[in-house]
């Protein structure tokens, strides 16, 4: 996030997409009910599903899937010919202005209302919304991420926030919320294939160089590495030998999850460090047991860069260790030792290696966490990116088109599935699924259909029905409900036993490598 | 400090913000003005009437959460009257229903006759749930109030057990309306309300249905904020004792808000989980996965050892043996087909020590940049 939590509340307006906030971030939502009860912030949601924050909204936007670049163009293009665009903010702050202006000039609501099916009256009324607004904030998750158009999507937003000027001030900001505890910090980490801590490029030589003295070793590679999108088809063409796994589970997260299991098998050696014995855990040759957070010591960074201290409370069970512990010890073994005393030890190298975390102690994170940026000991922290300037110095505009997604519906076909989390389960389930409470709620996997839809395929509320995609099949309840749009359903991820990711789409953006895990085709019927 | 803005609590001066509560400018202050309904963040109310002062020259008491600080008014937070009003207001809650809390009643024969009574509802042969954890107790000690109940009434609602996660004991309710504050005002989630605005006698859900047929989602608020023993949670109730457990502050690790919470601990087991009030990000709040969904800790399926695959079955193995063979196949893998050979998922689930260490060894060891984790599923 650019700005942080608290400052979503004091927004004057929201605009919402791409994340059911209520379900996968249920308390960063109420900062967002709060704005509108309490402050009278206006929100926009723009979502294909009737999520609980519709409930909220003072425009509900329900666009096709896939079609957000579209939408934003629109939104851009009644803002500029209205002129409610921030000429002071585009003058100084940004540059490349001009070719933006361009290409959203071909993006009329009318244009807009057939790729998206959003009413053109409702993009003009969501354009002046968001565009009059003093402060500005732009919400959104996978719903924006997960697409061929991921990353498209995500400067498009980006776009919309420097035209209004809503960077860099209280209230306003783009801000992605992230969807695990500590993902904001293993990609400050350098758990990222391209970059090291802090997101200093591999391709750099000073800092490869540097780090190179600092660990006491020569021969790092230049070379940009794999994603994890990208490692699963090497496995398959046998080009990764040995994976690593730890403390994922790729064999329910991944899309289209058949090729996903025949590649890990062709691996010559998977080691998984978890906490259970997970699906992908199953398949390989050394499980190692490690501790779960409440027998660990440490940090995680949270989706507004905080970085806040876990503390022990229990010990492990059996012979469960810390994972560093472990790695530290194969490092060892393979003849570069590594040993440090405790995670606080670890904490000083890592401030010492990178900049945006040179100023965090221990101590200082004692009671409350800070936001990086903090360069040294004695900055507070950053909550709000982009007061001054941005990274790069002036914002870069980019001028983007719409594409549609990979696959679209046909024939054979006919239905559009978009996959998420619920409130009562998170990611593959294998926490909240030994909670027998959370599975009382939510026990099962499910299909949310619309009536006509229902209607449409003969299958009814309760019953089973079977769901393909070109990838694969699964059997699953029906649940018809009016949070679904005609023509798309929507299908869980938790439950590996009928797992939504062997009907997704693997196809990746062509930058972000990450899948269309929220758009691909389908057809349904009632199960054999 | 602006000349204007004075207020004398207790005889000292205070300056005040304009729009402030008494209580407010109290608390700022460090004088303490107990209060029971009053939830900060939330509209107050004043309607459980703890939190009443004595200002000069005004014929009523008033209560100081919801009466906002004047110029020179001076008000007095423990005068006698102000003291024998709370001591009434006590009272009144002691004696509304089963608060078997042996200050409730001296040791006589009400008592006796009201422990049974509350044994038979609760099923329980100990003293109240919550005993030792519990505002109105510890008010009813600090005023010495004891009930003086005149008669031992059936309560009309029956205790509500039919969702996972929360018991809710109306026989306990003092209807100060903190938890409908929580979930109308805090975590907006509308779920519950009084069953009239006028003389409410219970806290209902949904045209009175049970917690699970209503628009609850469990984030149990209610439970943190309520100051009796009338929401509880289910797991513990009778079972665990505050006094028996240990607070551990630590971060939540589910979702990325990175919501402070507290572990409590007892036997080495989690037994349950509340909000660290009072600090960024969360405040005290938190979702029905973060205080409800810990029990994945303790489960009899968490890994205890390393296991070695033979012949497609997992064996038991030492920590030397299973360590010596990772490293061992990767330094193979690693001079036969090179270091690019060789893939590493880190986490968005381990600390950020864990993912600094896993990058070190990917780049430094493995000498490659094959490490990615899950931030794109």
């Amino acid at each position: 996030m650019t700005n942080t939590i608290a400052d979503v509340e004091t927004a004057d307006a929201i605009l919402l997409t791409g994340t059911n906030t209520t379900e996968n971030h249920p308390v960063l939502s109420t900062f967002i009910k709060r704005a509108v009860t309490k402050r009278g912030a206006k929100l926009i949601v723009v979502d294909p599903r009737k999520i609980k924050l519709t409930e909220f909204s003072d425009q509900w936007l329900r666009p096709a899937l896939g079609s957000d670049v579209a939408w934003i163009n629109g939104m851009m293009h009644v803002i500029i010919k209205e002129g409610l665009h921030d000429k002071t903010f585009i003058e100084q702050r940004t540059e490349k202005f001009e070719e933006v202006k361009a290409v959203v000039e071909k993006y009329n609501p009318e244009k807009v209302e057939e790729i998206t099916g959003i009413p053109a009256q409702s993009i003009i009324d969501a354009a002046r919304t968001y565009a009059s607004a003093k402060a500005g904030a732009i919400v959104y998750c996978m719903g924006i991420t997960q697409h061929t158009s991921g990353t498209d999507n995500v400067k498009s937003l980006a776009n919309l926030a420097m035209l209004c000027g809503n960077l860099g001030i209280y209230g306003g900001g783009v801000n992605p919320l992230r969807g695990q505890n500590n993902v904001q910090g293993a990609c400050d980490m350098g758990g990222l294939p391209n970059v090291f801590t802090a997101y200093q490029p591999v391709t750099n030589d000073d800092v490869r160089k540097s780090l190179e003295t600092k660990w006491g070793v020569t021969g790092m590679s230049a070379k940009p590495g794999l994603t994890a999108t990208q490692m699963v088809p090497k496995a398959h063409d046998g080009e990764l030998k040995a994976l690593y796994v730890i403390g994922e589970n790729p064999l329910v997260s991944d899309p289209d999850l058949n090729h996903a299991e025949k590649s890990l098998k062709n691996l010559e050696f998977l080691v998984v460090q978890d906490i259970f014995m997970t699906e992908t855990a199953q398949l390989a040759d050394v499980v190692l047991p490690s501790r779960c957070f409440a027998e660990k010591d440490g940090t995680f960074s949270n989706t507004e860069r905080r970085v806040q201290r876990i503390r022990k409370a229990v010990e492990p069970p059996g012979q469960a260790k810390y994972d560093w512990e472990i790695i530290c010890d194969i490092a060892t073994r393979m003849g570069y030792p590594m040993s440090y005393n405790d995670p606080k030890q670890i904490m000083e190298e890592i401030a010492s290696v990178t900049p945006s975390y040179a100023g965090i102690t221990y101590d200082r994170i004692e009671e409350v966490g800070i936001h990086w940026p903090c360069p040294n000991p004695s900055h507070p922290g950053t909550p709000v990116l982009h007061t001054q300037q941005f990274p790069r110095g002036k914002g870069l505009f980019h001028a983007i088109e719409y594409q549609p997604p990979a696959e679209n519906t046909d024939n054979e076909y006919p239905l559009y599935l978009t996959t998420g989390r619920v409130i009562y389960h998170y990611h593959t389930g294998t926490m909240t699924r030994k909670t027998e409470g959370l599975n009382e709620r939510s026990p099962e996997s499910f299909v949310e259909v619309s009536k006509q839809d229902a209607d449409t395929y003969g299958i009814q509320d309760g019953a089973m029905a079977m769901v393909s995609s070109r990838r694969g099949k699964i059997s699953v309840r029906v649940k018809i409900s009016d949070k679904a749009v005609d023509g798309t359903v929507f299908i869980p991820f938790h439950f590996a036993e009928a797992a939504a990711n062997k009907l997704t789409n693997a196809a990746l953006d062509p930058v972000s490598k990450i899948p269309e895990f929220k758009v691909c085709a389908i057809k349904i019927s009632k199960a054999a | 400090m602006t000349f204007q803005n004075k207020i004398s609590i207790n005889g000292n001066t205070f300056a005040f913000e304009p729009g402030e509560t008494i209580l407010e400018v109290a608390h700022r202050n460090n004088i303490d003005i107990p209060s029971l309904c009053h939830l900060k963040g939330t509209t107050p109310t004043g309607s459980c009437q703890i939190c009443v002062v004595q200002i000069a020259g005004r014929p009523d008491l008033a209560t100081a959460c919801s009466t906002p600080a004047e110029n020179d008014i001076s008000v007095l937070t423990e005068s006698p009257r102000v003291i024998a009003s709370r001591k009434n207001t006590l009272k009144t809650f002691l004696a509304s229903g089963n608060h078997n809390c042996a200050v409730s009643d001296s040791y006589g024969k009400d008592w006796t006759e009201l422990q049974l009574k509350v044994q038979k509802d609760d099923e329980s042969k100990e003293l109240c749930p919550v005993w030792g954890d519990c505002r109105l107790q510890d008010l009813a000690y600090r005023y010495q109030v004891t009930g003086n109940r005149e008669r031992i009434t059936e309560f009309p609602y029956k205790m509500e057990t039919v969702n996972p996660f929360i018991v809710r004991d109306f026989s306990r309710c003092i209807l100060c309306g903190r938890c409908v504050k929580a979930c109308r005002e805090i975590q907006v989630n509308n779920a519950i309300d009084f069953n009239t605005p006028e003389h409410p006698s219970k806290i209902i859900a949904k045209d009175d249905q049970a917690l699970k047929d209503s628009d609850c989602v469990f984030c149990g608020e209610c439970i943190q904020v309520c100051p009796v023993g009338a929401l509880v949670e289910k797991d513990i109730r009778y079972h665990v004792r505050q006094w028996d457990t240990r607070k551990v502050r630590t971060t939540c690790s589910y979702c990325g808000v990175g919501c402070q919470m507290f572990l409590h601990v007892k036997d080495n087991r989690i037994v349950k989980v509340s909000g660290v009030e009072g600090v960024e990000p969360n405040h005290g709040s938190l979702c029905v996965k973060g205080r409800f969904g810990f029990n994945f800790v303790h489960s009899q399926d968490r890994l205890t050892m390393p296991l070695i695959k033979e012949n497609g079955k997992f064996r038991e193995a030492s920590w030397e043996e299973a360590t010596n063979l990772v490293a061992e196949k990767l330094k193979a893998i690693k001079s036969k087909n090179g270091p690019d050979a060789i893939g590493v998922l880190t986490s968005a689930r381990v600390s950020n020590e864990e993912n600094y260490i896993a990058h070190k060894f990917t780049r430094a060891v493995l000498k490659t940049n094959n490490i990615d984790h899950c931030a794109r599923l």
